[in-house]
């Protein structure tokens, strides 16, 4: 799952998200002196870091083309907004094909772990569809069904490639999700359903109020990673003509032949995944605190 | 509901190539205390396991009021509502409050109403001197308290039958008392139990009738005097020395 944003933009990504736990490491769990001096190492650190790299590319030979091309500020105010508007379709597929993962990816996971020779057949249809869809490059589902679907012309048949954008994203990430709360699933000991059979539960009852609220809860920053992985993927809707902020910063580019438009679809991408990006280490750090915290049965 | 509360005949139950129980025979009068005592693997937990059907025998018919419940026609869960047990870890439901533990099975199982389901659950919290904790999450409660929840739990879906597995091994000792105590009280109003022990004073003080297993057979079974005083086989003298020796009767 590649995503086609200027390569510099996604190496700034990385080490600012690298920083950001650093510091939060360095200043963890420190009485408080220590703490602000760790912080202050990590944020001159940084500074300096960051301030070499940007001398090494200002310094190269051909900088000032560079800069021209790829941060242009007059380019990049005057794409802004046309990329931001575009980026609200990204923002509407994120949001559309994540609420209808979470529900199917779910099925999937329950169908995955049905026990019993009865249930084969659920089973196998479950670990079919996964293996399927695990195995299939996203940007061939949104392809084949972005582009065959509507071609069939047969009545009833949507046309809307956003529509068909979704669809793919939903078959695709679901196989995903439904591996994330698999392993949820199975990470709930034996015993807790041994309790709730002993009490007269049924099998789908211990699984609705025994197991899955438990396994859940502990795959919730797993999920939320991949969920980083679908806004990004999102921008694959601009290979079947979907005018999202990639496709729209592709337009900027070939009316200017400047390549700024490209790293305002960057920044506006950062600006969502990184607090998703925050928001799960926060939730994987309260996790880890509950369980050094309290023993539980 | 005739003949005794549970008769087991000839079970047997065995994981891969180990069989665990070899041909167990035991009738359970209602309102009995049976004690099993035994080595660890010698088939007490899977015995008690076996009759609440979480484990499926291989061989041989357990029989609940003269009806066979091992036939593979019958409603499990009907079966289990009648029989409560009660695990060595507790396996309280971690994501839920006390109240929530205990009522779960009475309002999905029997469909009692949430009013109706609340208020006996509290009383019977009350009555084991759980009150307080009825909103508490189990990881705020003791070891000793959680099994005391665990025991309301299993008696909140009024079963005839309560199969206890070793529910004190998993306690600091200065905790075991407390949940002796409900055992002793649940004894005096007559409750039929099966307890899976290596309390031994306990079982001398509480039981109808001790049990010895033995490497998957029931090996000689008594009343308590019987079984502790004057035990007839070796391999029951050899075990109690042990326990004696190590301080435990």
């Amino acid at each position: 799952m590649s995503e086609p944003v200027p390569p510099d933009a996604d190496e700034r990504l990385l080490d600012e998200a690298a920083e950001g736990r650093r510091s939060k490491i360095l200043s963890g769990g420190r009485p408080r002196k220590e703490g602000r001096r760790a912080v202050l190492t990590a944020v001159i650190s940084t500074a300096v870091f960051f301030a070499v790299l940007a001398l090494v590319a200002v310094n190269s030979p051909n900088w000032p083309a560079v800069k021209h091309q790829f941060f242009n500020g007059a380019v990049y105010r005057e794409s802004f907004p046309d990329i931001l508007k575009a980026f609200w379709v990204n923002v509407k597929i994120f949001l559309t094909a994540e609420v209808l993962i979470l529900p199917f990816a779910l099925l999937l996971a329950v169908m995955r772990s049905a026990s019993g020779p009865v249930f084969f057949p659920v089973r196998a249809l479950a670990i079919g569809y996964i293996d399927f869809f695990r195995g299939v490059p996203t940007i061939l589902v949104i392809y084949i069904l972005g582009f065959g679907m509507p071609g069939l012309e047969a009545p009833g048949v949507p046309t809307s490639q956003f529509f068909w954008v979704v669809t793919s994203l939903v078959l695709v990430y679901s196989a995903y999700v439904a591996e994330v709360y698999r392993a949820g699933i199975d990470s709930v000991h034996e015993s807790q359903v041994a309790a709730a059979r002993s009490l007269g539960l049924s099998r789908s009852q211990s699984m609705r109020h025994v197991v899955l609220p438990q396994a859940v809860r502990r795959v919730v920053p797993p999920l939320l990673n991949d969920f980083i992985g679908l806004q990004k993927d999102t921008a694959l809707a601009a290979l079947i003509g979907v005018v999202e902020a990639f496709r729209q910063s592709q337009i900027d580019n070939a009316d200017t032949f400047n390549y700024t438009p490209f790293l305002v679809t960057a920044t506006l991408f950062i600006v969502v995944t990184i607090p998703l990006a925050r928001f799960t280490d926060h939730l994987i750090a309260r996790g880890r605190r509950r369980r050094a915290g309290g023993g539980g049965a | 509901m005739s003949g005794p509360a549970i008769s087991l005949r000839g079970v047997r139950k065995s994981f891969g190539a180990l069989e665990v129980l070899r041909g167990i025979d035991l009738e359970v009068e209602d309102h009995a205390v049976i004690c099993l005592i035994g080595a660890s693997g010698s088939g007490k937990s899977t015995m008690l396991r076996c009759i609440n059907l979480l484990e499926p025998i291989d061989a041989g018919h357990i029989l609940v009021h003269g009806e066979e419940i091992t036939s593979g026609d019958v409603d499990l869960n009907a079966v289990r509502r009648n029989i409560g047990i009660v695990f060595q870890s507790f396996n309280l439901f971690p994501h839920m409050s006390v109240i929530q533990n205990v009522t779960l099975a009475p309002r999905k199982v029997l469909r009692m109403p949430s009013q109706q389901a609340d208020a006996e659950a509290r009383e019977l919290l009350h009555r084991f001197g759980l009150a307080d904790k009825a909103d508490e999450y189990p990881d705020r409660l003791s070891g000793g308290q959680q099994q005391r929840v665990a025991i309301v739990r299993a008696l909140a879906m009024q079963p005839d039958i309560l199969l206890l597995d070793e529910i004190t091994s998993a306690l600091d000792p200065e905790l075991v008392a407390e949940v002796l105590d409900v055992v002793r009280e649940l004894a005096a109003g007559g409750m039929t139990m099966v307890l899976a022990t290596h309390e031994m004073g306990f079982a001398r003080d509480i039981a109808t009738r001790v049990c010895f297993l033995d490497q998957g057979v029931i090996l000689e079974q008594g009343p308590p005097e019987q079984m502790f005083g004057a035990p007839t086989q070796e391999r029951t003298k050899q075990f109690l020395q042990r326990i004696v020796a190590a301080g435990r009767l």
